[in-house]
């Protein structure tokens, strides 16, 4: 690119040039920032190859650029990105902590590299390490068996529908058509019921914020297949009655599903199997801090109760006399993904269990509850609801999308916004265990000044960002999804 | 402990702030369902912790690898580790907040660029899992555009066991049916694939190079047919296939499914990275998650997640797909390989997947015994071997040499099969000695 461009911009500022610790670059360049590669270079080459003509493209169009200027360009974009490493992100439900550096280079040690084909004899290690995971990981569920294949916690919710249909089929219940999900459940379990043919069933909420009982009484049945529910749940509430549920549900032959996006609140202090799940997923790059890489790779593990762990994917893995092979399970409902979902993902979180430790796990957890009531106490806006576990969610009396937009300028990343729908204009808060006391000062501050901005200043936000707001019903109306729309 | 950063006071100062003496008492837990016992696990530090793991990944054997089967390693350059793993990138959560996230959502605009270019189809989302699970959301695709009538979908007879065990799972819940075409001489037999086809049929899928390792010659007449019967049209390939192959929109595809990994992913275990693409008119029933570009308020041009009415967090039940976590740091990986290659180094790189096994083959099949590639016709980086020996006694006594090969179930009989890439051709003299070597052979 040329070199005329690069400037930092100078800021404008609407005011709230306060403390924003964890500001990014912007690079201007005329009226756009960093240029896509195809505008820095576009170069046509024409194809030539041993194959016949009718075959191949007769040419490909890509910008061809030096390894310096590729290097440039994304550090660049890195500069105008904001990650865990950057400053805090409190997104309720997504649990982002800090990750510790040494897991990548865990995952860089040339032991990974194998290949998934391979036999098991030429694999041991690969399928040492999976067996030792899958077992911690039932141990830390309560729960009998796992497979590790699921690649994201929407892949885990999937299989564990598809487990509990295989066994509703093979006890001869095949004709259970429903899930019955609370309206405060995170959207990948309507979806990912849906996906595996199931009628959902909203279950509302009581005064509380938890499950009403009398409520899921009435709809379990005999068409129940399911019922999923995280606990504690997206309001970070524990759902007391946990008990109850369970014995409903297993009363009306259905099973108990537990959506492990908030497991983090619990290690070490309660275990899903204990209370009656049948069959769970782990949020792997959630719970045990695994880079989200911007969106992923994630790990969605299930792990089940005796009865169902026949029905799991192929291939599990055992322990022999001399080692560890592959094997198929009795009723295996076959596959998720081609391979074992994201491998990296696994080698990380096995690592950062084996760091912590029990009493590590325990103190992740008690921290993580701490720092979410710490910062609950500390902030103007309403929290209804209560007590909180390792999140919880305010209620904003502005469009709660301002709100963020507004905390974006003091360099913090807002909370998760308008969900759980049961909250009028929800801030869903999750600072993790990884924030310091300092950081939750900061992120109570911004919360803080946005909530004294008058509605004005709040809609002219964000200005010290990268970009200024954007439109995105605009972008919606025309899409424009590649460099050969512009 | 690691990673918690408060001190004594400040956890004093904490504790005092929520009214409690200690964290424990903030847990709202039932004493009949909590958890008195422990798991087991002894905390390591982080030498200890590396030097456990590390050792146990160090039992698997060291070998050379000719494997392939929808897993193929190209020799990742340095720059993609080094860019990749800037922490911005690597720690940074889906792009919710657009203003704060510019540099992840230009990266993956930029790798659907990409995959535009490849296929030359008119929208790519910015990533799939694997190429599995990217058909399965394909077939879904299929039944929600042809709702009306269509609950059939025509898949080839060599697509591998593992994919189809996931395309079952897919289908499922909908109840589609999943029927197999026949092939003929190691390709698409055209014929007998008109004869499966019927209104009924929502979409007919072929993967090119497909399952032998071989160039579809003609899916021209595939995609014709498909058009004929009102069915769609997938094809499977991947990133570096495509940058030689004619793309698949000139020959009517209507969605394009596989693997990007071969860029910027190295040989870890079966991690994937599955791309998809499909005709402008299916915009709106999209899989997954798609960056659009638009404008911030200061006029600039901007990025942002975009038609998120489509994704589970909006839709729900209705959602066209329940993906919220992708493979986004694969897809920038992907996406920084290619920049690193530009259209010579991708178009060389697949010319090499074209050379490096048609000399494999050349070699092996002068050898007694052998004989290779069993089907004629192109090949790209893989191919099928008949031995005279029992194939599986030939993987035996090359693994005695230090490499690693497989065998395929193909046409009624047990073959060797063969891949070959830019990271172990500089071994195939080790390969043909191997083989040379086996004393059974011919």
């Amino acid at each position: 690119m040329s070199q005329e461009g690069h400037e930092r911009a100078a800021a404008e500022s609407t005011g709230a040039e306060t403390d924003a610790p964890h500001q990014q670059a912007r690079w201007y360049a005329g009226d756009r920032y960093e240029p896509l590669l195809s505008e820095k270079s576009s170069e046509t080459v024409t194809v030539e190859s041993s194959l016949p003509d009718d075959l191949t493209r007769e040419e490909l169009e890509l910008p061809d650029l030096a390894e310096p200027e590729v290097a440039r360009h994304y550090t660049r974009l890195s500069q105008m990105n904001y990650g865990i490493d950057s400053g805090p992100i409190p997104l309720g439900s997504c649990t982002m902590k800090y990750n510790p550096s040494f897991t990548e280079d865990v995952a860089a040690h040339p032991g990974n590299r194998v290949h998934p084909l391979r036999a098991d004899d030429d694999k041991q290690g690969i399928l040492h390490l999976l067996y030792e995971l899958q077992e911690t990981l039932a141990s830390i569920g309560g729960m009998d068996a796992v497979t590790l294949q699921p690649p994201a916690g929407a892949a885990g919710e999937f299989t564990g529908i598809q487990v509990a249909k295989a066994y509703h089929e093979r006890q001869g219940e095949g004709s259970r058509s429903e899930v019955i999900v609370p309206e405060s459940a995170h959207g990948t379990n309507f979806a990912s019921a849906a996906m595996a043919g199931y009628d959902v069933v909203e279950l509302p909420s009581n005064e509380d914020g938890r499950v009403e009982v009398d409520a899921l009484a009435a709809a379990a049945g005999e068409d129940t297949a399911l019922l999923m529910l995280t606990n504690p749940n997206t309001l970070g509430l524990f759902e007391r009655d946990i008990e109850a549920i369970a014995e409903i549900v297993h009363d009306a032959g259905g099973l108990l599903y537990y959506d492990g996006a908030n497991l983090n609140s619990l290690l070490g202090k309660a275990r899903p199997g204990d209370m009656g799940f049948d069959i769970m997923h782990f949020n792997l790059h959630k719970t045990f801090a695994t880079p989200h890489g911007g969106g992923g790779p994630g790990q969605g593990p299930i792990g089940v109760g005796a009865d169902l762990a026949p029905f799991l994917p192929t291939p599990q893995v055992r322990e022999t006399e001399g080692g560890y092979e592959t094997y198929e399970p009795d009723h295996s409902i076959g596959r998720v993904h081609e391979f074992v979902g994201n491998w990296l993902v696994l080698v990380k979180a096995y690592a950062y269990i084996l760091r912590h430790g029990d009493e590590g796990l325990e103190r992740v957890s008690e921290t993580a509850v701490l720092n979410a009531n710490y910062l609950a106490s500390r902030i103007e806006y309403e929290v209804p609801y209560g007590p909180f576990h390792h999140e919880f969610v305010a209620s904003a009396d502005e469009d709660a999308a301002d709100v963020a937009k507004a905390m974006l300028d003091h360099g913090v990343h807002p909370p998760t916004t308008k969900w759980p729908e049961i909250v009028d204009e929800a801030l869903m808060t999750e600072p993790t265990e990884t924030e310091s006391k300092a950081t939750l000062d900061d992120l109570a501050a911004a919360f803080n000044a946005v909530a004294g901005m008058d509605p004005e200043a709040l809609s002219e936000t964000p200005s010290e960002t990268t970009a200024r707001r954007i439109d995105q019903a605009a972008a919606a109306r025309s899409p424009r999804l590649s460099w050969h729309d512009l | 402990m690691p990673y918690v950063t408060h001190s004594g006071a400040e956890r004093s100062a904490m504790l005092d702030a929520v009214g409690v003496s200690d964290p424990d008492d903030l847990f709202d837990i039932p004493d009949s369902v909590r958890f008195d016992g422990d798991y087991g696990i002894a905390a390591h530090s982080e030498r200890e912790t590396r030097a456990t793991v590390e050792g146990i990944l160090d039992e698997s054997a060291d070998l050379t690898e000719f494997l392939g089967g929808g897993h193929y390693d190209h020799y990742v350059p340095s720059v993609v580790d080094h860019l990749s793993l800037r922490s911005e990138f690597l720690t940074s959560y889906t792009q919710y907040q657009p203003e704060v996230t510019q540099g992840f959502l230009q990266a993956l605009f930029e790798f659907q660029s990409l995959v535009v270019e490849l296929t030359g189809l008119g929208v790519a989302n910015c990533s799939m899992y694997d190429r599995a699970t990217a058909l399965g959301e394909a077939v879904l695709l299929a039944d929600r555009v042809r709702a009306t009538d269509g609950d059939r979908v025509l898949v080839p007879e060599d697509l591998p066991d593992r994919v189809r065990a996931v395309l079952d799972n897919y289908t499922d819940g909908p109840d589609i049916g999943v029927e197999s075409y026949p092939t003929s001489e190691g390709t698409v037999d055209v014929e007998g694939l008109a004869d499966c086809l019927d209104e009924d049929v929502s979409m007919v899928y072929a993967a090119t190079p497909n399952a032998r390792g071989v160039v579809e010659p003609d899916l021209d007449a595939v995609g014709d047919l498909a058009d004929d019967h009102g069915a769609l049209f997938c094809v499977g390939s991947d990133a570096v296939a495509l940058s030689l192959l004619e793309p698949p929109a000139a020959y009517g595809a209507d969605v394009v499914v596989g693997d990007a990994g071969v860029l910027g992913l190295p040989t870890t275990y079966g991690m994937g990275l599955g791309l998809f693409a499909c005709r402008e008119e299916f915009l709106r029933q999209v899989p997954g998650r798609l960056v659009g570009a638009g404008e911030d308020d200061a006029g600039n041009r901007a990025y942002t997640l975009t038609l998120q009415t489509r994704e589970q967090h909006i839709r729900r039940e209705r959602a066209t797909s329940n993906i919220c976590t992708n493979q986004a740091w694969l897809a920038l990986r992907a996406a920084i390989h290619a920049a690193w290659l530009g259209p010579s180094g991708l178009v060389d790189l697949a010319e090499d997947c074209v050379t490096g096994i048609a000399e494999a083959c050349e070699r092996i099949d002068d050898l007694d015994g052998f004989d290779a590639p069993v089907y004629d016709g192109h090949h790209f980086r893989e191919a099928l071997v008949d031995t005279a020996a029992p194939a599986a006694d030939v993987v035996d006594h090359c693994r005695h040499a230090g490499l690693a090969l497989r065998t395929v179930e193909d046409a009624g009989r047990e073959r060797l099969a063969v891949c070959v890439t830019d990271t172990n051709r500089d071994r195939v003299n080790d390969l043909i000695d191997a083989l040379a070597g086996y004393g059974g052979g011919a």
